[in-house]
């Protein structure tokens, strides 16, 4: 059976609004149980969802003792004092970690240090991503919507570690308006932290009952979960090794479980994706951007 | 409202041109500057029978430097891995040609044009989302931008804020179409279409488009999708994909936005005051006869700001869906 080596996976940051404590016991379990190699902390949606946060030392300790190598996400849309100040205190931490900007503003902050670069920060080309290794970037997470053969010519051209999201819900937009607060006739300043009812984002339909993308605060979600399992041989042949997994309030100790038997040739395709999809059962799964298709379309190996 | 005191600042009218047609008539119609793309993949109105060739673009500029008026250049999509010529040919033509600037998202791209044509001017397209002053010096510092569009995003006092911390110039959306969403930062179009505006600069496009009636119901469709849904007296929209009806948990509603058109006139004063340099009018796509008419009104309603008074123009004819609004510069929006 074949073996991918040399492959990383990680879990992506918490995109969702939940608990402290709900936090804490997701990545005590990550910490004690997955078989991931880095760990993106951090809120990178909604700057008043940092409030969750409170058990970040604890859980950054937990990870640490368990062999897992912390990152730090900044925000993925900075506007306002609340944004900014959030982003400074993630750049303060630089030195101590590795910190992934998500938005020109961190990128500025941390210039001419280590650093890594997240899904939201548009690198679409070499010039591009040359652009941002010569400032420092030595990891980078690229956009969702890449199809393989920029991928590939990405690869190719990289001295950083390249990343792409391999499973869950691939982020699509982000905005200035709540829109989970807008579907529950709420204004943004009094949200009353209504996405907290949606642990993977809120399904939107179509007046024809279609499920057609999800959301979560500020952000627009693919309603489809991305699942790159059958792309993972590829991606290591062109040279990408870092395998983005990004959280969900399902058993994720056992998908990345799942990923890492599959990287290790202890599983087939064939007995990964059953497991998953028996694990996952009501979920549709997509992998259409990397064919350069529509997004949501998934293509059977 | 009482008038404010008349200020001798200038605003710049930046008007679109589609066609070589439609930029002849923004320029009768009163802009102090056009904007256009090439006709590919660069620019983000990459619609069949729009854009101009590098002939067409050398006939433009004698045509609007004639008569005063600056001409930009949009090259705002993100170039393709591995296959970037386009984009690299496209900056190369507007330095060549002398367009008054141009205006780019892609840092790659901002890379190449500041490095090799350091005589270009450059402007930060609203793709590139810099939506606060510490972002917009970056580009400044790295770039030496010159001016900023700012993504629309923002209220009036954020971006008088901006204006007090950045030394460049501010260009702000004035009227037509309104993404909800942070600008080139959006691939819900390719996720269900497969064609996005960063990568193929479009969005929603015409040929995943299609209406079905259903009884007496006019369904408008893109890629298979519902986007809304008109009965007999409603008039029915384009159905770009977040501006649709959809559901969550009970009534369909617009849950990203309303068929809705920008429109500031009644807020001049106040984005004036907050310190921008221009304005921008959207449309491209656009026919002549909406250029000369939302060109002429604007004319009308800066000429009347700049001398201190308020000229609040509906053009509800001109909008999308019958209805306006100030977007993100009034937080209410939000």
């Amino acid at each position: 059976m074949d073996v991918m080596t040399n492959c990383k996976l990680s879990f992506g940051p918490l995109l969702f609004n939940w608990s402290p404590d709900k936090i804490r016991d997701f990545y005590f379990a990550v910490a004690d149980e997955a078989p991931v190699d880095y760990v993106y902390l951090g809120e990178v949606v909604c700057a008043k969802r940092h409030k969750n946060n409170g058990h970040l030392p604890e859980i950054i300790e937990r990870l640490e003792k368990a062999g897992k190598r912390v990152i730090l996400s900044g925000l993925i849309l900075i506007l306002d004092d609340r944004d900014m100040a959030l982003m400074e205190d993630a750049a303060a931490m630089a030195p101590d970690y590795l910190v992934e900007a998500n938005d020109l503003t961190l990128v500025s902050r941390l210039r001419g240090q280590d650093h890594a670069i997240g899904p939201y920060v548009n690198i679409y080309n070499e010039t591009s991503l040359k652009y941002y290794e010569t400032g420092g970037a030595s990891r980078i997470s690229l956009p969702p919507e890449l199809p393989a053969d920029s991928l590939k010519v990405l690869a190719a051209a990289a001295t950083a570690d390249l990343e792409v999201q391999v499973f869950g819900r691939m982020p699509l937009a982000i905005s200035a308006r709540c829109y989970h607060a807008r579907a529950h006739g709420l204004h943004k300043d009094g949200c009353q932290y209504i996405c907290d009812q949606d642990p993977d984002g809120l399904t939107v339909n179509t007046m024809d009952g279609q499920p057609f993308l999800a959301i979560n605060g500020l952000q627009t979600l693919s309603h489809r979960y991305g699942n790159l399992l059958a792309e993972l041989p590829e991606l290591a042949a062109m040279g990408i090794h870092n395998f983005r997994l990004s959280p969900h309030d399902v058993d994720m100790v056992k998908i990345c479980s799942i990923f890492r038997d599959r990287l290790d040739g202890k599983l087939s395709l064939e007995e990964a994706n059953k497991i998953l999809e028996e694990e996952l059962f009501a979920l549709d799964f997509a992998n259409g951007y990397y064919h350069n298709i529509a997004g949501l379309k998934q293509v059977e190996g | 409202m009482t008038n404010r005191t008349p200020t001798t600042k200038k605003l710049e009218l930046v008007c679109p041109a589609g066609t070589p047609a439609a930029l002849r008539v923004a320029v009768d119609a009163g802009a102090d500057a056009v904007y256009m793309g090439f006709r590919d993949e660069t620019n983000a109105r990459n619609f069949p029978g729009l854009n101009f060739s590098v002939d067409e673009l050398a006939e433009a500029l004698d045509y609007a430097h004639e008569r005063g008026v600056k001409v930009l250049l949009a090259v705002n999509t993100y170039a393709a891995a591995g296959k970037g010529d386009p984009w690299i040919t496209a900056v190369d033509n507007a330095a060549r040609l002398k367009v008054d600037a141009i205006i780019l998202a892609d840092v790659g791209l901002l890379d190449y044009a500041h490095r090799t044509h350091p005589e270009l001017r450059l402007h930060l397209s609203v793709q590139a989302s810099a939506s606060n002053a510490a972002t917009i010096n970056y580009y400044a510092r790295e770039f030496d931008i010159r001016r900023v569009v700012l993504p629309r995003v923002l209220t009036v006092p954020e971006i008088r804020a901006i204006n007090q911390q950045i030394d460049i110039e501010t260009e702000v959306f004035a009227f037509g179409g309104m993404c909800p969403m942070a600008e080139g930062r959006c691939s819900l179009s390719s996720y269900i279409t497969g064609k996005s505006p960063n990568m193929n600069g479009v969005c929603s496009p015409a040929s995943a488009v299609s209406y079905v009636q259903e009884g007496r119901d006019l369904k408008t469709n893109l890629a298979g999708f519902t986007i809304n849904k008109f009965g007999p007296h409603e008039r029915a929209g384009y159905p770009t994909l977040c501006k649709g009806r959809f559901s969550t948990n009970g009534d369909p509603g617009y849950l990203f936005e309303e068929p809705t058109s920008l429109n500031v006139t009644n807020i001049l004063p106040e984005l004036i005051e907050a310190g921008i340099s221009a304005l921008k009018i959207e449309g491209r796509q656009r026919s002549k006869a909406y250029v000369r008419e939302v060109v002429q009104n604007f004319r009308k309603s800066v000429d009347a700001a700049l001398s201190g008074e308020r000229l609040i123009i509906p053009m509800d004819n001109l909008t999308e869906g019958g209805h306006n609004t100030t977007g993100a510069y009034n937080k209410k929006w939000m």
